[in-house]
Formats: structure tokens, C-alpha cells, sequence
């Protein structure tokens, strides 16, 4: 263990800089004038324009209709990202609790073909998922945006499997101490899911905030439009002799950036305390 | 009040395996019944099926004069105290006491009094607010019979509840439960495999082997007259010896070796003899003996286990170990201490005079019809 210290630390060190070096990269050339990274390149010196930029990018009205501002972007990905996470987790709870603890013929197989038609990618079934939409009239609405993406069958698998680690004893216990199905839901099965939970929860923020063909698809609305539709916008403008506001650009990924790793930090704390604390 | 009444109970799990098979026992109130047996003999199996954890097959149970086939453990009044204790890991030792008496909306003021009373009883209170993670296993068991007690059941249900203490641990919790159960006077079924358990802490034993009832009966009945080989080798440590014994009259001979008894003349000629190794003693000069060809001694402090071969057949004897051993000793048994069983079926056989013993079990046969 001591022996190979030196190497282990110069491993990591490689890693951080592999790792976060392209973001001080982003971070520094968002501090410069579009111009100035046309005409320089990227720069990993901080330039003057640190301030303008972000409050020009949070608040500047852009778009086709000129109406959406960074804020609106960053908030349509926050709904996006949170009702994605609350919602797989409810669901997916449900549906493992409904799998594990009641006995209802063909459950197996049952569990098999949700699991096996859930694992195609979204991508496969875009088209049909986007005819229900249109038919029912949810294009261009949160709930267009986030329903159809909640059933999830790795949420389900996780959640099956925990469940299946929880000992009989305790529902049994429960069963004796008289709690029904729900209480002994909400009662025990909640609470001990906790870091379960906060564990899917980082991964499916993530994949919410992330998401961008099905956004795309479903609105045509901008004050639907999320940052990351918002970075690809910028980049649009490449028409005639304009240049593309580059350091916008670069100072809506670092936005985009700063909330999934905001969650992943707040989460991980709470993620471990649950996984060094929760051995009976 | 809450008497536990089970009558030809049988329980055949999906694909046909039939784990306990027409089993009756009628148990009185406030009385402390042990069912004992190995592994895999179905006394879980039955204590589940009394909790409601597990569907009855076949025949009735009944708790308080009301049959419950068919009601939700919850409704069954009864608690039950697990082996692994099942406490709920997020609740803190309070919470974990007080949950059942929650779900079944019990005012806030008299489940704090009926948790209050449980904790000073089992000596929890200091931990009321610490989570089952940070209690040792001792305590941890003590919140499950906390779990048990608060509930104010008729019936008190246990499974293997000590088997996961250490051995010190377990003789002092075994004690309290005792002495929980005597002060409550709650009616009892507690399943163990450990016989020394079983004989500490019944009112009455139930033996049960293969899913089938041996024998019920108090503790030093079902030690002084076991109905069966099964029953005489479970119960009592060291196991009895057993050894086949041809007779002829009042003699039997175990191979080339030959004690005499007496009033033998109803018994068949083939047949197995029981010998507790701690009734066997050095026989003095002039006594009739079997000698005990010796393999090795355990030495157990007060006593000494002497085992060895007679005639080719291992048995056991229990000496005191101020008695000097050679290669050979020559032991020798009160002749009234014998058990005689069928070779065949394992049954007790009785000497059809010797009055004593044939009361006894008659008495034993009757109690409880009586109780
Ligand atoms: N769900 C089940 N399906 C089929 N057979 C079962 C099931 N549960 C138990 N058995 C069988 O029933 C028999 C009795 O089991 P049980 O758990 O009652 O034994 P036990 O006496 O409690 O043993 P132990 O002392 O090891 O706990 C065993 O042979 C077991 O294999
Ligand atoms: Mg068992």
C-alpha cells in the first residue's frame, strides 16, 4: 500500500486533469469576447468579461420570438430534470413493490416483458410515442415532455432487486404489527429505499437534464426550449458575417453543467451516509 | 381466556411436501409450550401457521375459543419474536415498540405509558432513542420481546428467538423470558432445536420428528420415560445410549456381555435398551457389569463423558472425575433404570409389572386432558 503512494497520486492527478481540464478550458474562454476566441482559439486564461456574459446569457431575450432568456431555459431543464427523477422513482417503486410483494399470476413474466420492451431505446419508439402525444394534444407541455419517458424499466430492475434484499422477516413483522399493504409501504419500505432512492435519483436527473431528441421533437414552443437545445441555438446563428457567440455558448455548458453536478454532490453526501449507515 | 386450541393441523406446501402432518395440541392458558425437534421437522412450519404467516392446509386453529384459519395475523392477537428479531432498522427503539400499537391507533398518552412499562421491564430505557444498528444482540433481542410485550397479545409466539446469542448470553435471556413469561402469564409457544432450552423452559414439551408429534408431556416426564428411541436420543445430553440386547428370561445379553434385570417376561425376545450415560456407575466388586472398552474422555468439570465400546457398540457413560480409568471399566445400572424400545418401530416398551412406570405414564397420557 505505501509503496506505490507516488503512483497512485500521480494516476489521479492524471485523471483530474483529463477530467476537469476541458471545463476550466470552457470556463476561461467564456470570459472572453466572441471575437477574441474567433481569432485565438480557446485560452485557458480568464479574459474581462466574466460578468457581462453570464448576466447576459441568464437574461438576454433571445430566440426567434426574442422572448426566451437563459433563466426560462435553465428552469424548463430543472422541471425536466426533477419531474423525470420523482417520476421514474415513483413509478418504478410502485411497480417493484406491486412485483416482489403481491402474489398476482404470470408476475414473472410479467416483470420479464416490461423489463425486455423497456429496455429499447427511446429512439426506437419515438415516432409512435410522438403520434399518442399529438393525438392527445401534449405537444408543447411539461406533461407531453416528461409522461411519456416515466416507466422505467432500470429503475424497476433496481428497485425489484433491493426489495428482494429486504429480509420476509420484516414484512411479516409488519403483517403482525398490523400494517396493511400501504402503511407497511409508506411505513418501512420508503424509508429504508432512502439511498436506493437517492441513487436513481442522481442518474435520472442527469438523463432528464440531458435529454434532448424528444424535447425537440415535442416543442415547437421556445419558452418549452431547455439549455440544452439553448447551446445548439447559439451555434445556429452561423449565417451571412456573424460569428457564432462562442463564449455564450461556453457559459450556457458551464450552466448546464452546474445542476446535475450540484445534485450529484448534494445527493452522493446523503448516497453514502445511507450506505456506511444502513447495515442492521 | 386465551387458551391455543390446534386440532389435526396439517400443512402441505406446493409440490406435495407435507411438512407437518395431523398435528394436535391443546394449550392451556398462560401455559409455556416448547415445541422441540431437528431441523427440517416443521416446527417453524407450525408456528406459522398459529401466527398466520403461513396457510393451514388441514384441520383448525384456535385462539381464545375462536378458530382463525382464515384471519389476518394482525387480528389474531398473538406476538411473535423472530430469530433474526426483525426489528425495522429506521425506527429508533421507541418507534420499533410503539409501530403496532400506531397501526392500530392506540391513543398517543397510553402508548407512551405501554412502551414506558415495556422498556423499565426488559431495561431498555436508556436506549429509547438509538437505532437497532447500535444495540448489542442481547438488546436487540430484548426490543424484540419489547415489540412482543407492549401489544398485550393473548398469545406470545417464539422462533429460535435465543439461537443467534452467544452461549452465555443465551442462558441469562433465557431466564428473563422465563421470568417475563411467569410475571405476565401469557400463553406461550416457542419453538427451539435446543433440547437443554426445551427442558429449562416448558411447562409441557412437544417432540416433534418429521412433521409427526413424538411426545408431549412435561420435561423430566418426557426425560424419565420417552416414548420412543427418537425421543430418548433428543432429549438429554449426553444422548442415551441405545443398544440392541437379546433376551433370554430376565437376562439380556448385548453380544458376548450380560445383565440381569427383572419382571422382563413380557417383553420380546429382540429388542433395544436404553441406558442414560449418567445413571451408568463403577460397578463395585461382586456386581454384575458390562465392561466399557474406553476410546476417549471428555472432561466437563463436574463431570467426565467416558465413551468407548461394549462389546463392539459405542455408549457413554457419565462418571466423576475423581474415579481413576484404566483401558477397560466395569460399569453396572440399577436394573429400574432400563428403557426398553421395539427394534422396529422404536416404541417404549413397558415391563407389564413394573407398576411405578406404567402410572406414570398413564398420569403423563392424561394431563393434558386435565390442563
Ligand atoms: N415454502 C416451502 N415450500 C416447500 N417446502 C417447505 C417450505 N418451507 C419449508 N418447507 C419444508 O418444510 C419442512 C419443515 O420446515 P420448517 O421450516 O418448519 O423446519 P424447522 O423445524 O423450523 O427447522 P429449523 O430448525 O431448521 O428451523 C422442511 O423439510 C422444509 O424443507
Ligand atoms: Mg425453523
Amino acid at each position: 500500500m505505501q509503496r506505490v503512494k507516488i503512483f497512485d497520486h500521480v494516476i489521479l492527478l492524471m485523471g483530474v486533469f483529463i477530467m476537469v481540464g476541458p471545463l476550466v478550458v470552457a470556463l476561461m474562454t467564456s470570459s472572453h469576447e466572441a471575437a477574441d476566441i474567433h481569432r485565438n482559439g480557446l485560452s485557458i486564461l480568464p479574459g474581462g468579461h466574466f460578468v457581462d456574459t453570464y448576466t447576459k446569457v441568464l437574461t438576454k431575450e433571445g430566440g426567434f420570438t426574442g422572448k426566451i432568456t437563459g433563466l426560462r431555459m435553465m428552469m424548463n431543464s430543472l422541471i425536466l430534470g426533477i419531474g423525470f427523477a420523482v417520476g421514474k422513482i415513483a413509478l418504478s417503486m410502485l411497480a417493484a413493490y406491486a412485483l416482489v410483494y403481491f402474489r398476482f399470476r404470470f408476475a414473472t413474466i410479467l416483470f420479464w416483458m416490461i423489463f425486455t420492451t423497456l429496455l429499447l431505446p427511446l429512439e426506437v419508439r419515438i415516432l409512435p410515442s410522438y403520434e399518442v402525444m399529438t393525438a392527445l394534444n401534449l405537444t408543447n407541455t411539461y406533461t407531453g415532455l416528461i409522461v411519456p419517458l416515466l416507466a422505467s424499466a432500470t429503475g424497476t430492475f433496481y428497485f425489484r432487486q433491493f426489495f428482494k434484499s429486504i429480509p420476509d422477516e420484516l414484512l411479516e413483522a409488519a403483517r403482525i404489527d398490523g400494517a396493511g399493504p400501504f402503511k407497511f409501504f409508506i411505513g418501512v419500505i420508503v424509508p429504508l429505499s432512502k439511498t436506493m432512492m437517492a441513487a436513481i435519483f442522481i442518474i435520472m436527473f442527469v438523463y432528464g437534464w440531458n435529454q434532448y431528441l424528444w424535447p425537440t421533437l415535442m416543442t415547437t414552443d421556445e419558452s418549452f426550449f431547455t439549455l440544452v437545445r439553448g447551446i445548439k441555438q447559439i451555434l445556429l446563428v452561423w449565417v451571412g458575417s456573424n460569428i457564432p457567440d462562442y463564449n455564450e455558448a461556453f457559459a450556457l455548458a458551464i450552466l448546464a453543467m452546474l445542476p446535475p453536478v450540484m445534485i450529484v454532490m448534494i445527493f452522493q453526501r446523503w448516497f453514502i451516509k445511507g450506505l456506511t449507515e444502513s447495515d442492521k | 381466556m386465551s387458551a391455543i386450541n390446534i386440532t389435526n393441523v396439517s400443512k402441505i406446501y406446493a409440490g406435495g411436501v407435507e411438512a407437518v402432518k395431523s398435528v394436535s395440541i391443546d394449550i392451556a392458558d398462560g401455559e409455556f409450550i416448547v415445541l422441540v425437534g431437528p431441523s427440517g421437522c416443521g416446527k417453524s412450519t407450525l408456528l406459522r401457521m398459529v401466527a398466520g404467516l403461513e396457510t393451514i392446509s388441514k384441520g383448525t386453529v384456535e385462539i381464545a375459543d375462536r378458530i382463525v384459519n382464515d384471519v389476518e395475523p394482525a387480528e389474531r392477537d398473538i406476538a411473535m419474536v423472530f430469530q433474526n428479531y426483525a426489528l425495522y432498522p429506521h425506527m429508533t427503539v421507541y418507534d420499533n415498540l410503539a409501530y403496532g400499537l400506531k397501526n392500530r391507533g392506540t391513543p398517543k398518552a397510553e402508548i407512551d405509558a405501554r412502551v414506558a412499562e415495556a422498556a423499565r421491564m426488559l431495561q431498555l430505557e436508556q436506549y429509547l432513542d438509538r437505532k437497532p444498528r447500535a444495540l448489542s444482540g442481547g438488546q436487540r433481542q430484548r426490543v424484540a420481546m419489547g415489540r412482543a410485550i407492549v401489544r398485550k397479545p393473548a398469545a406470545f409466539l417464539f422462533d429460535e428467538p435465543l439461537s443467534n446469542l452467544d452461549a452465555k448470553l443465551r442462558v441469562s435471556m433465557r431466564g428473563e423470558i422465563k421470568q417475563l413469561q411467569k410475571r405476565l402469564g401469557t400463553t406461550s409457544l416457542y419453538v427451539t432445536h435446543d433440547q437443554l432450552e426445551a427442558m429449562t423452559l416448558a411447562d409441557r414439551l412437544v417432540v416433534l420428528n418429521g412433521g409427526e408429534i413424538e411426545q408431549i408431556g412435561r420435561p423430566l416426564d418426557v426425560y424419565h420415560t420417552p416414548a420412543s428411541t427418537f425421543v430418548a436420543s433428543f432429549i438429554g445430553s449426553p444422548a442415551m445410549n441405545l443398544l440392541r440386547a437379546n433376551r433370554e428370561g430376565n437376562r439380556l445379553h448385548f453380544g458376548s456381555q450380560t445383565l440381569e434385570a427383572d419382571r422382563l417376561a413380557a417383553l420380546p425376545t429382540d429388542l433395544t435398551v436404553g441406558l442414560r450415560a449418567e445413571d451408568l456407575r463403577v460397578a463395585q466388586a461382586g456386581e454384575q457389569s458390562l465392561t466399557l472398552k474406553i476410546d476417549y474422555v471428555e472432561e466437563l468439570g463436574a463431570q467426565r463423558l467416558v465413551h468407548g465400546t461394549v462389546d463392539g457398540k459405542p455408549l457413554t457413560a457419565a462418571l466423576s472425575p475423581e474415579i481413576d480409568l484404566g483401558e477397560t471399566i466395569a460399569l453396572t445400572i440399577a436394573p429400574s433404570r432400563l428403557h426398553f424400545f421395539d427394534t422396529t418401530t422404536g416404541k417404549r416398551l413397558t415391563r407389564l409389572t413394573d407398576t411405578s412406570s406404567v402410572i406414570r405414564e398413564q398420569v403423563a397420557a392424561l394431563e393434558p386432558a386435565i390442563s
